[in-house]
């Protein structure tokens, strides 16, 4: 994605904490700010998700273990020391979710756009209300006594944990939770969407799950 | 004496100075996250060679996270996943074999019935999907019993879980 006003909004590189990266030399954090959406899914959004729903079979569902992008995150989840068989990588859980229901299920525009972008491409997107980030996304391990999020009775963070965060404090687990009260609402003028790059996942790829994002959100 | 004197100097292994710095173990956490990306690949292709054989055990502990972790920890994880690795694939080996075993016994029970009165082979015992089932029955019942008629025949796939359909009327209020 450039810069240029045809090719939508520019991607902004995150920051990551010197000793994360020394760990993860290709570990990347990007972001984008558009305009937020809200509200039910358009009957054509739906229609996506049904699609979508119905090329996907079992066989995938087993098999998606092995293809590159699923399997990157599935080996970075093992690398964070999390079993990817427990805490699910996003686009097991919702292959996962679409077995147990027989389809996905909508639940609303925001969420079913960041669901088919995740489901065409693997990569998983997260959104939080730009007006609750003050300055840069970036990752790096949580510090003794910070919580998740800036909201009254935020769950604390346990020292080391990972977490993606703003320049005040962690607005999310990573790979994981969004902070309470972070979350785009219908009352968000402007949404942050961002992404976490590990080894083993093309640009292209990253760069696909926001391009389809936002192409299903309309901001495109 | 001179000469062995040189020897005994080159001999000497210069020892480095204690200094009180860690060593760097960066590459060495580098080279082990690589081995448990190798080994998270086999387990993976373990996984999917197995389907649909159910009850073979997958899961791997993991330490917690998310966070970096320590050399240690990495090593664990490593042995952990290498050990898993290897119980799968002997389990699966064990398993095809028991598989084979069942899929010779299906052909004689075929090619010859009346030895094999009764037998039942499932599909599940052949690592095939779905819940039919080759038993060895007599024909006629109780008269091919008797007449020594007996036929393999193939059961129809799983029970509905819930029954074929929703009941069209609600059942009536006590």
């Amino acid at each position: 994605m450039s810069a240029s006003a045809d090719a939508g909004p520019a991607l902004v590189a995150g920051t990551v904490a010197e000793a994360v990266r020394a760990e993860f030399p290709e570990l990347a954090l990007l972001s984008v700010t558009v305009p937020a959406r809200t509200g039910r899914s358009t009957r054509d959004v739906r229609r996506q998700l049904r699609l979508l729903s119905d090329r996907f079979r079992g066989a995938q569902a087993i098999t998606m273990r092995q293809d590159p992008v699923p399997w990157a995150y599935r080996v970075f989840f093992r690398h964070l020391g999390l079993d990817p068989d427990v805490q699910r990588t996003p686009i097991e859980a919702l292959a996962l979710e679409r077995l147990v229901h027989g389809g996905l299920r909508s639940r609303g525009l925001l969420d079913d756009a960041l669901a088919i972008a995740l489901f065409e491409t693997g990569v998983p997107l997260w959104a939080l209300d730009a007006a609750t980030v003050d300055g840069g996304l970036g990752i790096r391990p949580a510090v003794a006594g910070e919580r998740l999020g800036r909201a009254p009775g935020a769950p604390p963070l346990a020292p080391g944990c990972l977490v993606v965060a703003d320049g005040r404090s962690p607005l999310a687990v990573l790979c994981g939770a969004l902070a309470p009260g972070h979350g785009v609402t219908p009352a968000s003028r402007e949404m942050a969407l961002f992404t976490v790059r590990v080894a083993g996942v093309t640009a292209i790829h990253v760069e696909e799950a926001f391009w389809r994002c936002l192409e299903v959100l309309g901001t495109r | 004496m001179t000469p062995v004197l040189e020897e005994q100097r080159a001999l000497t292994v210069p020892t480095a100075p204690h200094t009180g710095v860690a060593v760097d173990e960066r590459a060495a956490r580098r080279t082990l996250r690589a081995q448990v990306a190798h080994l998270e690949r086999e387990l993976a292709e373990g996984f999917v060679a197995a389907f649909p054989r159910v009850g073979l055990d997958w899961s791997v502990p993991a330490p917690g996270g998310p966070r970096l972790l320590e050399l240690g920890e990495l090593e664990r994880l490593r042995d952990d996943l290498a050990q898993q690795v290897a119980r799968a694939r002997r389990a699966l080996a064990a398993r095809a074999a028991e598989e084979a075993q069942r899929r010779v016994l299906l052909e004689r029970m075929l090619l010859e019935p009346r030895r094999h009165k009764w037998v039942r082979v499932t599909r599940a015992e052949l690592g095939e999907p779905g819940c039919g089932a080759w038993h060895v029955r007599p024909r006629l019942g109780l008269i091919g019993m008797l007449m020594g008629w007996w036929q393999v025949k193939l059961s129809s796939g799983c029970p509905l879980a819930r029954g074929s359909r929703p009941s069209a009327t609600p059942p009536r209020a006590r």
